[in-house]
């Protein structure tokens, strides 16, 4: 497997070399059980791999926790925000991000959909033994320059690693926590008939953009995903829509799922025109190949998100202002209509169900 | 999209809605039931979801959505063949995404895979193949499923792997033919389909006389239709053109991509391969003469069921299933007493909930709104 | 049954494995062109025209002739049907003299 693994992808943007003068040498080129025994080569794993990366101001002494000052917290909203996520992607490097820029992200917009400014992020990671020590390395920086670009630290942490077979290559997971701003009050049962749905971008890029570097498909393509921190672009939004009442980042399962949920939890009717679907054209054909529905597939940096309706245009100007949402969209309105249900007006008029996927979406082939 | 978007049209498609309901006014004087149109392929039965087409059309059109989705009608002892064949140890099992989920009495290869099979999702036998180049000391078998389309792709890999001389890479031979299946609906005595929507893709690879016995023989009918939705409302207006006419003729709509002669390579590399079984069993549909093919003893070597002891066990569809009067067109999918109870899409019964493309499971995930779902 | 999408061929992958590269929407794939490749010919010839593709094969070439043809009769189909709404909203709203 060490040999197999995908060679890491050099980021887009180089990184600013991390802040370490005198950086630990490790000697080690793959990571063994060794570096998860809790002695010296743990210690050196982690000083090479991780607090090289996370931390900026020089190394403080390792503590076992992060400590935070309540009332600097106190002062930015009025309730703590608190996620977790677990990140397993395979590949590891794939076009547009890694798994540490995922997982990163990933964390951070599950706090900002709730509202909250992200303050900080833990870091877990499994390890499987034998995999390259700079594969890891890599992950670090990718998470780091993410944490970093969104503003958010990476207070602590943990690594195990595990015998081969046991996991595989490396497993992520992120805990994030955030503040609430005092006076937003956003929720999935929230959604009233007549309220707008929005999406910030483009959909499907993601789920396309794995399904492709996978390489069982023997596609070229150059989708790359979408992996974005969208706490910036949720700060303008709320800021000019503060009525707002629901906003999910459409991760598993696409638009489509998320609209499913919604339409549950606030006994509603949702409907949603297929014309007005922003879908990159290359997406189109990746899903017209392999019988894929793009609201299907699964997003890293959009979001779903529920205005009343004279919020709308001033929400939809927010999120075309920003960078992360020039593509954003119009996509339908909540009703009272098949209370619980999605439904799609199609290109000629004609309606169908969009349901809630059952297992993974497979390629329909024949 | 070249060739694609011309033929989802909204206004195109409005023009085609309005023509079809002029011509249904006129033929519904007199008649005192519904239209039955059969959609043979499955792909028209999901286009036909997909883009909610039959909430467009007259009361008087009734599609019923015929046998044309080969993982539907894949019989389970078939699905335990594949299962057995991919726990063996050194066996890379490989399969289009849509047979994963497909369930055989001894679960489906998505299960096996959990369990331990190494089971692949390819999106082509070429890449199959492939993998058996790069994995010498492996055997890799595929899972050959499929109308006439997808014949010629296995029986050309197969060639392929005769001349490279691949000789760990096998095929698991599935496929059917459409045509003795189409003769044994039409030879059911309660057969009340008034007219047919043909396989486009099948088409372009048999073409188009293979057909006339439908129309010279039972009168009905068929006009050959491309997939996109404003192919099946022209091809819909084909059909009941005829009927007004009083004609049953074959027509091709979908003649940008089939020729009346259909694919003489493919065909030529389909007759090299393969020769007809003296029966093949249909999910639902029971045992059908001369509806399968298998490979020749010339290319034995890459015959998986010759190579693989496979159980070819016969199993039973459950008896409270009602697929078969749904693939036939005499009862709806919702009229069956397991739908969206006992059958689902996520613990499929019967056939047809099987695939997306399968009428059940399209009528469970896309809710026709005309329908018990409505 | 039998998902098959249109696709340009854009280049020759491997002409001793009767390879081409087909393009859909951006997104490329190797394909076999033996069904569509016409004997003896250079393969090079079929660079620019539109195949049917499935699971990996092109199928059939697509005619663009017969394509233009159905669009024309579904055109034609369009301006009756425009013409008739015309003449019903005549009718129902007969201009007054």
């Amino acid at each position: 497997m060490t040999t197999d693994t995908a060679a890491p992808r050099a980021p887009r943007a180089p990184l600013p070399a991390p802040a370490a003068p005198a950086r630990p040498k490790l000697a080690a080129k793959t990571v063994t059980l060794a570096h998860g025994g809790g002695g010296s080569a743990m210690r050196d794993l982690i000083d090479a791999v991780f607090l090289s990366a996370f931390s900026d101001e020089g190394r403080a002494a390792p503590e076992d926790q992060a400590r935070f000052d309540l009332a600097a917290l106190a002062s930015k909203g009025d309730r703590l925000a608190f996620t977790t996520d677990g990140f397993v992607v395979d590949p590891l490097f794939f076009p547009g991000g890694d798994i540490g820029t995922l997982a990163v992200c990933g964390t951070i917009n599950d706090l900002a959909v709730g509202g909250a400014v992200p303050v900080a992020l833990s870091c877990a990671v499994i390890v499987e033994e034998g995999l390259p020590v700079e594969v890891l390395a890599q992950v670090a920086r990718s998470m780091a320059e993410a944490a970093r670009a969104a503003g958010v630290s990476i207070a602590t942490g943990d690594t195990k690693v595990v015998p081969r077979g046991a996991c595989d290559k490396l497993f992520v997971t992120t805990t994030g926590i955030g503040v609430v701003r005092a006076g937003l009050d956003v929720g999935i049962a929230k959604a009233r008939p007549g309220d707008v749905v929005l999406v910030n971008g483009l959909l499907g890029d993601h789920g396309a953009a794995i399904l492709n570097a996978r390489g069982d498909l023997a596609l070229e393509t150059a989708i790359e995903s979408d992996c974005a921190a969208l706490h910036g672009l949720i700060a303008d939004l709320v800021a000019a829509a503060p009525g707002i009442r629901m906003m999910r980042d459409a991760t598993r399962g696409g638009v489509a799922s998320v609209l499913n949920e919604l339409a549950e939890a606030s006994r509603v009717g949702i409907l949603i025109r297929e014309l007005d679907l922003p879908i990159r054209p290359e997406v189109t054909g990746f899903c017209e190949i392999l019988g894929l529905d793009p609201l299907y597939l699964a997003n890293e940096g959009k979001l779903v998100a529920v205005v009343p309706p004279e919020e709308a245009e001033p929400a939809l100007a927010a999120l075309r202002a920003h960078p992360l949402g020039r593509a954003a969209a119009v996509i339908g309105r909540v009703t009272d209509v098949r209370p619980g249900r999605v439904v799609m007006e199609t290109r000629f008029g004609g309606a169908r169900v969009v349901d809630m996927l059952v297992g993974d979406q497979l390629p329909r082939i024949c | 999209m070249r060739y694609v978007d011309e033929f989802r049209d909204p206004a195109l498609a409005a023009a085609l809605v309005k023509e079809i309901g002029a011509v249904c006014g006129r033929l519904e004087r007199g008649r005192d039931r519904p239209l039955s149109i059969m959609e043979v392929c499955g792909g028209h039965t999901h286009a036909i979801f997909r883009y909610g087409l039959e909430g467009l059309l007259p009361d008087l059109v009734e599609f019923v959505h015929g046998p044309g989705c080969p993982v539907c009608v894949l019989p389970m002892g078939r699905v335990d063949d594949c299962v057995a064949i991919a726990e063996q140890p050194h066996v890379i099992f490989t399969t289009f995404g849509d047979a994963m989920r497909v369930p055989g009495a001894r679960g489906s290869l998505l299960q096996a895979k959990a369990e331990g099979a190494d089971v692949r999702m390819v999106y082509s036998p070429l890449d199959a193949l492939e993998l058996a180049r790069k994995n010498p000391d492996r055997e890799v078998v595929f899972f050959g499923l499929g109308f006439e389309t997808t014949m010629p792709s296995t029986a050309l890999t197969v060639l392929r792997a005769a001349r490279g001389n691949v000789r760990n890479f096998s095929l698991f031979c599935n496929h059917i033919t459409i045509i003795p299946t189409l003769r044994a609906l039409l030879e059911q005595p309660d057969f009340g389909i008034d007219g047919f929507i043909g396989p486009g893709h099948v088409s372009m690879v048999i073409g188009t006389a293979p057909y006339l016995f439908i129309a010279e023989e039972f009168k009905k009918p068929l006009v050959v239709a491309g997939f996109e939705p404003i192919d099946l409302l022209q091809s819909l207006l084909m059909v009941l053109k005829q009927m007004e006419a009083g004609r049953a003729q074959i027509e091709n709509q979908y003649a940008r991509v089939v020729p009346d002669a259909g694919n003489p390579a493919a065909l030529k590399a389909v007759a090299e391969v393969y020769e007809p079984r003296a029966t093949f069993e249909w999910r639902g549909l029971g045992s059908i003469a001369g509806s399968g093919v298998q490979l020749r003893p010339a290319y034995a070597a890459f015959d998986a069921e010759r190579r693989f002891a496979v159980p070819d066990v016969k199993v039973a569809d459950p008896s409270s299933c009602r697929c078969g009067a749904v693939l036939t067109g005499s009862e709806k999918p919702w009229a069956c007493p397991e739908f969206g109870t006992g059958c689902t899409p996520e613990t499929p019964l019967g056939a047809l909930m099987v695939s997306s493309e399968g009428a059940c499971a399209a009528y469970y995930q896309y809710g026709g709104l005309r329908g018990a779902a409505a | 049954m039998c998902l098959g999408i249109p696709g340009q061929i854009v280049a020759v992958a491997d002409a001793d494995a009767m390879l081409c590269t087909v393009d859909v929407s951006g997104v490329r794939r190797a394909v076999d062109v033996v069904c569509v490749a016409e004997p003896g010919r250079p393969l090079a010839e079929l660079i620019g025209a539109w195949v049917l593709v499935h699971v990996g094969f092109a199928m059939s070439r697509i005619d663009e002739e017969e394509a233009a043809a159905t669009l024309k009769v579904l055109t034609e189909i369009g301006e009756a049907e425009a013409e008739m709404a015309a003449l019903r909203l005549g009718l129902d709203h007969p201009a007054t003299p």
